[in-house]
């Protein structure tokens, strides 16, 4: 029980409530996250991902359902929903479009001095953080404007880190950058969860993004869940995906046709290492 | 939090009014606008606000919709309703210290609200019913006569449509802002009157930034198309005028009518 950190519980929402446009962007969504997971979510653009992911730090309010956080209801009169934003670190689609000050550091330091630490302590995290996601020192005195697209995006990936969240969740962060900038950004994060254990829900509408990394995924169409397990079990499922516009990863539609032809290989391979083992082995066992 | 603001926005449904060409539309509000500052007596505004609302039913757009876009005018109405209330001189109903409520300013501010409520109600109906790019061409075409006197007739409509059309843009646009920054722990809410104002600055920043990358990417757009003003434009669906029209005319020299009578002999 104690490891349930963060529960959806039937969340209902709708965008232009009293108007002939009424559209259900959330239709009773339930899931769970624990302490350390890597969880992708993904969906087609207009599936409700955004809108999800704004409910977890209380951004948006559920016009039925509710969060729990460690235990507590988020929308319960009194709840301290700024300290939640703390902990569940939201950054949100193009970040480099909410940068605002003269310097980099300054730029980091907003989030955890809003978070009312002393000055000692916001400067040490801020560093920590821009170090974190790797953006070279002399980036700290610079104008996050001048810096490259990105970049900027890491700049505003570490404001969101400095404020030291338990989950961090991340609403399309490669979206927009080119393919060096997106697999730099992945490993990024990769590695932040690799050293520091920090949980991760990664949204994306791609499932190349996240078929490689994460161990858990939840697929969203028309603001429903339509699947929530481990990668494998999901992309047994390939017709159905694309059925709503999303896809398997390329190696395992290969691994399908191979099969088709007649090689023995294992078609629930999802990442390129386990395509490479299982066409050796299917290989070698025919000679 | 600011999609309250319904002002200068259009609500797409299907209804007389929006099938309505947009001369109409525009001149109707005129009229009507222009009927509220005729009279000061109680019949005249019961006669206008009977009217507007036979008009906003006619056109489908929800009721609450409506009074949504009066909230964003809360402030000014209240404030207007006040100064009225103490300011104006006459018989002595009420008084506080050196404030004095009169009977005649009671009246006056009775009236002036229910007139500033009416003219966003109608205003509003219009732009509500109407895309930019119709109104634009209303606007164009009703102004056509300037052209004589050398006025740029179609550079102000075109950028009084652009600005229509960038309301919502805007809106919108503050509204992710201000989450990205309530994300980082921003607070909007508490503190005094200085704090509120500085804790807006990482949201008018980024706001001027895009509104100016905007305003960038669809000049270069409007250049990539060849824009170069309104000279020798033609459009392709040209305004024409249907029997609705007409009827909508007659309806409202009708209600003009009627103002003016009642105003007048009542
Ligand atoms: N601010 C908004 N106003 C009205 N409708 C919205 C707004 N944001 C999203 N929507 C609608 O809600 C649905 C879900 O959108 P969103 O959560 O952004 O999906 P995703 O992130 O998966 O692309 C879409 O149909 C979208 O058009
Ligand atoms: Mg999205």
């Amino acid at each position: 029980m104690e490891d349930m950190k963060l529960i959806a519980d039937h969340l209902v929402y709708e965008y232009n409530k009293g108007t002939n446009q009424t559209v259900r962007a959330l239709d009773d969504v339930n899931f769970v996250i624990r302490t350390g997971e890597f969880i992708g979510l993904i969906g087609h653009t207009g599936s409700g991902k955004s809108t999800l992911v704004q409910h977890l730090n209380a951004l948006l309010k559920p016009d039925s359902g509710t969060i729990y956080y460690d235990g507590a209801d988020v929308f319960e009169k009194g709840y301290d929903r700024k300290a939640l934003r703390g902990k569940v670190g939201l950054v949100f689609q193009y970040p480099e479009h909410q940068l605002f000050e003269e310097t980099v550091f300054k730029e980091v330091c907003y989030g955890p001095i809003n978070m009312g630490l002393d000055t000692k302590e916001v400067e040490m995290t801020a560093y920590a953080a821009i170090k974190r996601v790797g953006l070279p020192d002399e980036c700290i005195d610079q104008s996050p404007f001048d810096l490259s697209g990105g970049q900027k995006r890491r700049v505003a990936i570490a404001s969101v880190l400095a404020m030291k969240p338990e989950i961090l969740v991340l609403d399309e962060p490669t979206a927009g950058l080119d393919p060096k900038g997106r697999d730099e950004l992945l490993s990024m994060i990769v590695e932040l969860r690799e050293k520091e254990g920090i949980t991760v829900v990664l949204v994306s509408h791609s499932m190349e993004d996240v078929a490689e990394y994460v161990e858990r995924i939840i697929v969203m169409d028309k603001g429903k869940i339509l699947y929530d397990d481990v990668p494998k079990a999901v992309f047994s499922h390939a017709e159905e995906l694309e059925a709503i516009g999303l896809a398997a990863p390329q190696v395992t539609y290969i691994l399908k046709d191979l099969k088709a032809a007649g090689f023995d290989v294992d078609t629930t391979g999802i990442t390129l290492a386990e395509a490479k083992e299982t066409i050796l082995q299917a290989l070698t066992w025919k000679h | 939090m600011l999609r309250d603001i319904t002002i200068g926005q259009y609500y797409s449904a299907d209804s007389v009014l929006h099938r309505m060409d947009p001369r109409t539309k525009l001149l109707g509000t005129m009229i009507y606008l222009v009927s509220l500052f005729l009279f000061d007596s109680a019949p005249v505004y019961a006669l206008a606000a009977v009217f507007l609302g036979v008009v906003i039913m006619l056109s489908k757009v929800p009721f609450s919709y409506m009074v949504k876009g009066l909230k964003s005018i809360l402030f000014l109405l209240l404030f207007t309703v006040f100064m009225n209330m103490l300011f104006v001189k006459g018989e002595v109903i009420w008084s506080f210290w050196k404030l004095q409520v009169t009977r005649e300013g009671l009246r006056k501010s009775g009236f002036m609200a229910a007139r500033l409520i009416l003219l966003i109600l109608g205003s509003n109906l219009m732009t509500l019913t109407t895309t930019p790019t119709r109104l634009t061409n209303a606007m164009e075409s009703v102004m056509k006569p300037l052209k004589l006197i050398k006025v740029p007739v179609h550079e102000i409509a075109m950028m009084m449509s652009i600005a229509l059309r960038f309301i919502p843009i805007l809106l919108d646009e503050t509204d992710k802002i201000m989450k990205a920054q309530l994300a980082r722990g921003a607070d909007f809410e508490s503190g005094n009157l200085i704090r509120k104002a500085k804790s807006m600055v990482p949201v008018l920043v980024p706001l001027f930034i895009s509104a100016f990358r905007r305003a960038n990417d669809l000049a270069m757009a409007m250049e990539a198309r060849c824009y170069h003003g309104g000279k020798g434009r033609t459009q392709m669906k040209p305004l024409k005028y249907a029997g609705r029209d007409f009827a909508a005319y007659a309806v409202l020299l009708l209600y003009l009518a009627g103002v003016i009578v009642i105003g007048k002999f009542l």
